[in-house]
């Protein structure tokens, strides 16, 4: 195990929760500083030009709309003007708030890419033993629900970079005006910003819950699709539908608390422009009657507020945004910041074709439990000559996947060593690893691609995948081509998600295939042929056997006796540790555990035939 | 392409309702939606009337107060805006009622959308769970309900709100001049129609980004699903290149939403502050010739305001309007498939006792797909063991799946104790007849409370006590004892998520205590021991046969130790049923169960 070599650039946040947040702001904003540019930018135009309409409403106005009503204006040139002007400001206003949009858009989309690619580079970075401590659903969250909370403020975060500099051209326009309608404007909107803060110190928590409880709704609903076969066939459908209902219940009150929390506030906050709108009226009536101001002053001051009432909001939008985005962000910091993948090896192995040698030596693995760690293995040593092929042997639970899978190197034992041709195999580089060892797990994997890929794991245009032919023969190997042929599209069948357009079998095969056209020195087959008609399992192993000198050594774990007749030796492994290790008849004749499980079906079937003969007599 | 294995019937993607019925058969699934509707209604238009406070106060300060003949008259102006004041409070106060009450009702109606089409994904048959994306129903009772929430809420309410402000402002512009009233309208209307094929266009966008959402979704799905299999071949690089192509098409998908969403919304910028450059001209013009006073054309000025802000959010409510109504018709799409597997409306409750199961002419063919059973006909008597044989792809699952009514014969009829298994209450036939499939599907949770699921309790709720001698009598019960003792934390032992801490043959046994307990008349039990051990497994078979004593049990099992058991042989080949009989006779006889058994015996020993 190793440190990330960068611990100081974590991705965790730190301090207060202002700070964070500001952290937060900082480092997605600076990640992508042309975007950002611009959106700063294109959003301080829109504040600008927001104050602009005012300002001209109210010069035009006082030149002239009262004078033209009046009948004092002479020249009605000046009407097409301040029309002409008012146009012009509108039509910057409107780009810039495309502008402000679009940057604000590629901001938001470009950052959430980027927390993706880092957090599923993490996935496929860290240790086995990582992914087994945490659910998958958890993880699948990590990388969309999270990143769109962590990412959620850069959405209206220029817009209100855009009100700030609103606020600013805002107040000069205004002490222009007057200072006393000024500070009757400016004063409501510090007060709608307070309104927007206690809001949101409301509605956080609030909508915290109803998040939460959103995610145990698809979390129930998840688990209970997957059951479905379970529940039909115990008839469960209303037990399920009353545990979902139960939590739709809860995310229902949660989301009517939310509702509640904006009802009260909504109103409040949309009020408060609209009172300032007619304070600034009241003080702008004893201006005018001190002859200190004229009517236009008084209408764009007013019209200002007016226009500022929805752009204030985005404080509270990118306010409400911030403590979901650093709960977000936290989350995708605990991914980021995690450590411990397996240190790769560097020794390469020499390219050869032979079966590789294996060799266990006091092997010991361990996990954490509730009692402090739990041995799954302890003191296994065993040896595996090149070529040769050993089943292993146990009953439900007696560490046989765990053992096999050290031989990939799927997890390095706590303590022992594992040797692949006397190398210690975190001594191996990676590359040489997975080129001469496949390991085919008790769970097939297939990936959402055509049959092709699913075997090579390669790209169509990568120059070291096997070609069709080799592809063919693995496929022949692992007794599916026939399923293969059958399909129209052959080689280009896509096999749909987690190949659910075929069995359970016919994935098992398609594993193994993708195991023999690597040609790999040791083949590890973890039950891997379970699901497989004993018949086809049979040709499959014997098949194995057929490529002879130059075939690999394989390392099987095995339950029907056919298989196991078909290894050169027999390892028995009965509660974490080896029992016994020889050939089939050694095992046989000195090893009682073996015995029985080796001959369960054939006592069984002498049981049955005694009794039914004691019936007949 | 065609599957392979099992085509079912394709849940409906969406259903095709238009729009107009998709709301109606919305408010017909969830009545709630519209409970109080009517004084709802009425709050609103208060606090729509409530916009026009300011407009109406700027006109009458300007032209009786500021512009008063003889100089303003501040006093005057106090009392307006005191009254004007007034008046807004008491829209706000409508507004956060007429909130309050919408939330209230949508998320009650919302609650009873998700929950039934929950409801109704467990009552659709086994084939239709089947092919569906098990990820795509999920997002049916999740994303797609709130995405009418969010429409329902934000939405509906500004919706509601604007199309009444809108009203207002115009009957009052209207009374202020009648020909810049005109001069709006006909500024904006051109507007609204061009919005409409633009906002097309925009959720057509929004269609492409959740599709492309998905796809990445599933890509990253991958890297954890497949995690073992990643690393075991090394292809950790070409898995991220595959993620990392899914999320750039997001990421793009995304921006052109975007860039589609600023056009629309930019445009009614552009619209709404030329039209206040149209008013300011044609206005003062007008006003030239005495029709107009200042305060009028300026309480014009904020009605236009208030005119082109609801018009604004108006598109941006329209997209959310196309969203919710796509959510809402992949919701109802769910709801309104046939679950094919039903309870007849003369369904009868079935006896407990003896189960006696018969298939006379039974052929099945998966929907879209070649027949898989062919006229079988079959009498399983009652207490019999039977055990069922045949070569993969044979037609045994399917066969287990007829018995237990997962799927209904396309032709022929399954029987229990003389009647059609269709006209069996479903209830009553879940609780005779159990099937225990071949992946023990394990609950988040402990061991217990797996074990004791789908129980018919006679322990209450919450005496875990009592449950727990249940569960530990049934595994004694099943001779696992001994398994129960070894497992680290016993029947408390947490199981994970998907049960994925225990092996998949541990799985299964706590999947048999489980069937075990829901104390069945007849239990199916397909290949329900595939991945234990051949010690445990004749163990299990052992107790099976003490504990299903005078119960039938039919067993699909490629381990020709099962057969050897059975009371009866069914041998299937290719959709067919090929030999029927006890182990000895078939034995003797010169067909492929003996070939088969000849096979076995050689794999055995």
């Amino acid at each position: 195990m190793r440190a990330r070599p960068d611990t100081t650039d974590r991705a965790a946040l730190s301090g207060g929760a202002v700070r964070r947040s500001l952290q937060l702001i900082w480092r997605g904003m600076s990640s992508q500083p042309r975007t950002y540019v611009l959106a700063v930018v294109t959003s301080a135009l829109f504040g600008a030009m927001t104050v602009a309409v005012s300002q001209v409403l109210g010069r035009a106005t006082d030149d002239v709309v009262v004078p033209a009503l009046a009948g004092e204006l002479d020249d009605r040139r000046s009407v097409w003007l301040a029309g002409a002007a008012l146009l012009g400001v509108a039509v910057t206003l409107a780009l810039a708030v495309a502008g402000r949009r679009i940057f604000a858009g590629i901001g938001y989309s470009d950052i959430q890419a980027d927390h993706r690619r880092a957090v599923t580079r993490q996935y496929l970075r860290l240790p086995l033993s990582w992914h087994r401590s945490h659910p998958t659903g958890q993880l699948l969250s990590n990388a969309s629900a999270d990143v769109e909370a962590a990412t959620g403020v850069f959405n209206p975060l220029p817009f209100a970079i855009g009100v700030v500099a609103m606020m600013g051209v805002a107040t000069v326009a205004l002490l222009r005006v007057d200072v006393w309608i000024a500070v009757t404007a400016l004063s409501v909107l510090p007060l709608a910003v307070l309104a927007n803060l206690v809001f949101q110190r409301y509605m956080s928590p609030a909508a915290t819950r109803a998040q939460q409880l959103r995610a145990d709704v698809a979390d129930v609903a998840h688990e209970s699709f997957e059951a479905a076969l379970l529940v039909k066939s115990l008839g469960t459908e209303q037990r399920e539908a009353e545990r979902f209902a139960a939590r739709t219940q809860q995310l229902r009150a949660a989301n009517v608390h939310v509702g509640t929390v904006r009802a009260v506030f909504d109103p409040v906050i949309e009020l408060l422009p609209s009172l300032g709108t007619l304070l600034v009226l009241v003080v702008g009536a004893y201006r005018a009657a001190a002859g200190e101001v004229g009517t236009g002053g008084i209408v764009s001051a007013a019209y200002l507020l007016t226009l500022m009432a929805v752009p204030v909001r985005a404080f509270g939008w990118v306010l409400g945004e911030l403590p979901r985005g650093l709960v977000g962000h936290d989350r995708i910091a605990r991914v980021l910041d995690a450590t411990g993948e397996l240190e790769p090896g560097t020794h390469r192995l020499p390219a050869s074709r032979g079966g590789l040698a294996v060799e266990l030596r006091d092997v010991e693995v361990a996990v954490p439990g509730a009692g402090g760690p739990q041995r799954i293995l302890h003191d296994v040593s065993l040896s595996v000559p090149a070529g040769r092929t050993v089943a292993v042997v146990g009953v439900t639970g007696a560490g046989k996947t765990t053992l096999v899978s050290l031989l990939s190197r799927l997890q390095d034992p706590a303590s022992g060593t594992v040797l692949l041709d006397g190398v210690d195999v975190r001594d191996v580089h990676p590359q040489d690893l997975t080129r001469d060892v496949a390991l085919v797990a008790q769970n097939a994997f297939l990936f959402e691609d055509t049959v092709r890929a699913n075997v090579t794991l390669a790209d169509e245009d990568d120059p070291h995948a096997p070609d069709d032919e080799a592809v063919w023969d693995a496929l022949r190997l692992a007794r599916v081509d026939g399923v293969v042929r059958a399909l129209p599209e052959g080689l280009d069948a896509p096999l749909g998600e987690r190949g659910a357009n075929l069995s359970g079998g016919q994935r098992q095969r398609i594993a193994i295939a993708r195991a023999l056209v690597r040609r790999p020195r040791l083949l590890v087959l973890d039950d891997a042929t379970s699901a497989v008609d004993p018949r086809v399992e049979q040709e499959i192993l014997a098949g194995l056997r057929r490529q002879g000198v130059t075939g690999p050594t394989v390392v099987m774990v095995a339950y029907r006796m056919s298989s196991v007749l078909l290894a050169d030796e027999v390892v028995h492994l009965h509660a974490g540790t080896v029992v016994d290790q020889g050939t089939h008849a050694e095992l046989l004749a000195r090893d009682p555990g073996y015995r029985d499980l080796a001959t369960a079906y054939q006592e069984e079937s002498e049981r049955r035939g005694a009794l039914v003969e004691e019936e007949a007599r | 392409m065609s599957a392979i294995h099992e085509d079912g019937v394709r849940l409906r993607t969406t259903s095709t309702l238009g729009a107009r019925a998709t709301l109606r058969r919305g408010v017909q699934i969830s009545p709630q939606l519209l409970d109080g509707i009517v004084l709802t209604v009425v709050l609103a238009v208060l606090a729509a009337v409530g916009r026009v406070v300011v407009p109406i106060a700027v006109q009458l300060t300007v032209d009786t107060a500021i512009l008063a003949p003889g100089g303003p008259v501040a006093g005057r102006v106090v009392q307006l805006t005191a009254v004007a004041a007034v008046g807004l409070v008491l829209a706000g106060a409508a507004s956060a009622l007429v909130n309050i009450r919408l939330f209230r009702s949508s998320e009650a109606g919302l609650a009873e959308l998700r929950t039934r089409a929950f409801r109704h994904v467990h009552d659709l048959s086994a084939l239709t769970q089947n092919t569906e994306r098990r990820g795509s129903l999920v997002s049916r009772v999740t994303s797609d309900v709130d995405t009418i929430s969010l429409f329902v809420q934000w939405g509906g309410i500004m919706l509601l709100v604007s199309v009444l402000q809108i009203t207002v402002a115009t009957v009052l512009m209207a009374v202020y001049s009648w020909q810049l009233t005109v001069l709006v309208w006909a500024a904006f209307l051109p507007l609204m129609i061009v919005l409409r094929p633009a906002q097309r266009r925009v959720s057509v966008a929004y269609g492409t980004v959740r599709e492309r959402v998905g796809a990445m979704l599933g890509a990253i799905s991958e890297s954890v699903v497949g995690a073992e299999t990643i690393r075991a071949y090394g292809v950790s690089e070409r898995t991220q290149r595959r993620i990392d192509r899914a999320v750039r098409a997001t990421r793009d998908a995304m921006v052109a939403a975007q860039v589609r969403v600023a056009v629309v919304f930019s445009s009614g910028v552009l619209v709404a502050n030329t039209v206040l450059a149209l008013v300011v001209v044609a206005g003062t013009l007008l006003g030239i010739d005495g029709s107009m006073t200042t305060g009028r054309l300026l309480a014009f000025l904020f009605l236009v305001q208030l005119f082109t802000g609801p018009v604004q959010l108006a598109t941006e409510i329209l997209n959310e309007l196309q969203n919710a109504i796509a959510g809402w018709r992949r919701v109802i799409g769910v709801i309104d498939t046939r679950a094919e597997v039903t309870d007849l409306p003369d369904a009868v409750d079935s006896p407990r006792g003896p189960a006696h199961v018969e298939l006379r002419g039974v052929s099945f063919a998966y929907p879209g797909g070649p027949r898989v059973l062919h006229g079988v006909d079959l009498d399983l008597p009652a207490r019999a063991k039977v055990a069922v044989v045949g070569a993969t792809g044979s037609g045994k699952t399917t066969l287990a799946k007829l018995v237990t009514r997962l799927a209904d014969p396309s032709e022929g009829a399954v029987l229990l104790d003389g009647t059609d298994l269709r006209r069996v209450s479903l209830a009553s036939l879940r609780r005779r007849v159990v099937l225990v499939p071949q992946e023990g599907f394990l609950f988040e949770g402990t061991v217990a409370q797996n074990v004791a699921y789908g129980a018919r309790a006679t322990w209450s709720a919450d005496d875990d006590a009592a449950r727990d001698a249940a569960v530990l009598g049934a595994f004694a019960e099943l001779g696992l004892a001994d398994w129960v003792a070894e497992l680290p934390g016993g029947i408390g032992a947490d199981v994970g998520q998907r049960g994925e801490r225990l092996s998949a043959g541990e799985r299964q046994l706590v999947a048999l205590a489980r069937a075990h307990l829901a104390d069945a008349d007849y239990l199916v039990l397909d290949e329900a021991t595939s991945a234990v051990d051949p010690a445990t497994e004749v163990r299990i078979a052992r107790a099976l046969d003490e504990l299903t004593a005078g119960r039938g049990t039919l067993t699909i099992a490629h381990r020709l130790s099962t057969a050897e058991a059975a009371d009866l042989v069914v041998v299937v080949d290719a959709g067919h049923v090929v030999q029927v009989g006890p182990h000895r006779r078939l034995l003797a006889e010169d067909g492929p169960y003996a070939a088969m058994h000849a096979a076995w015996l050689a794999q055995t020993r």
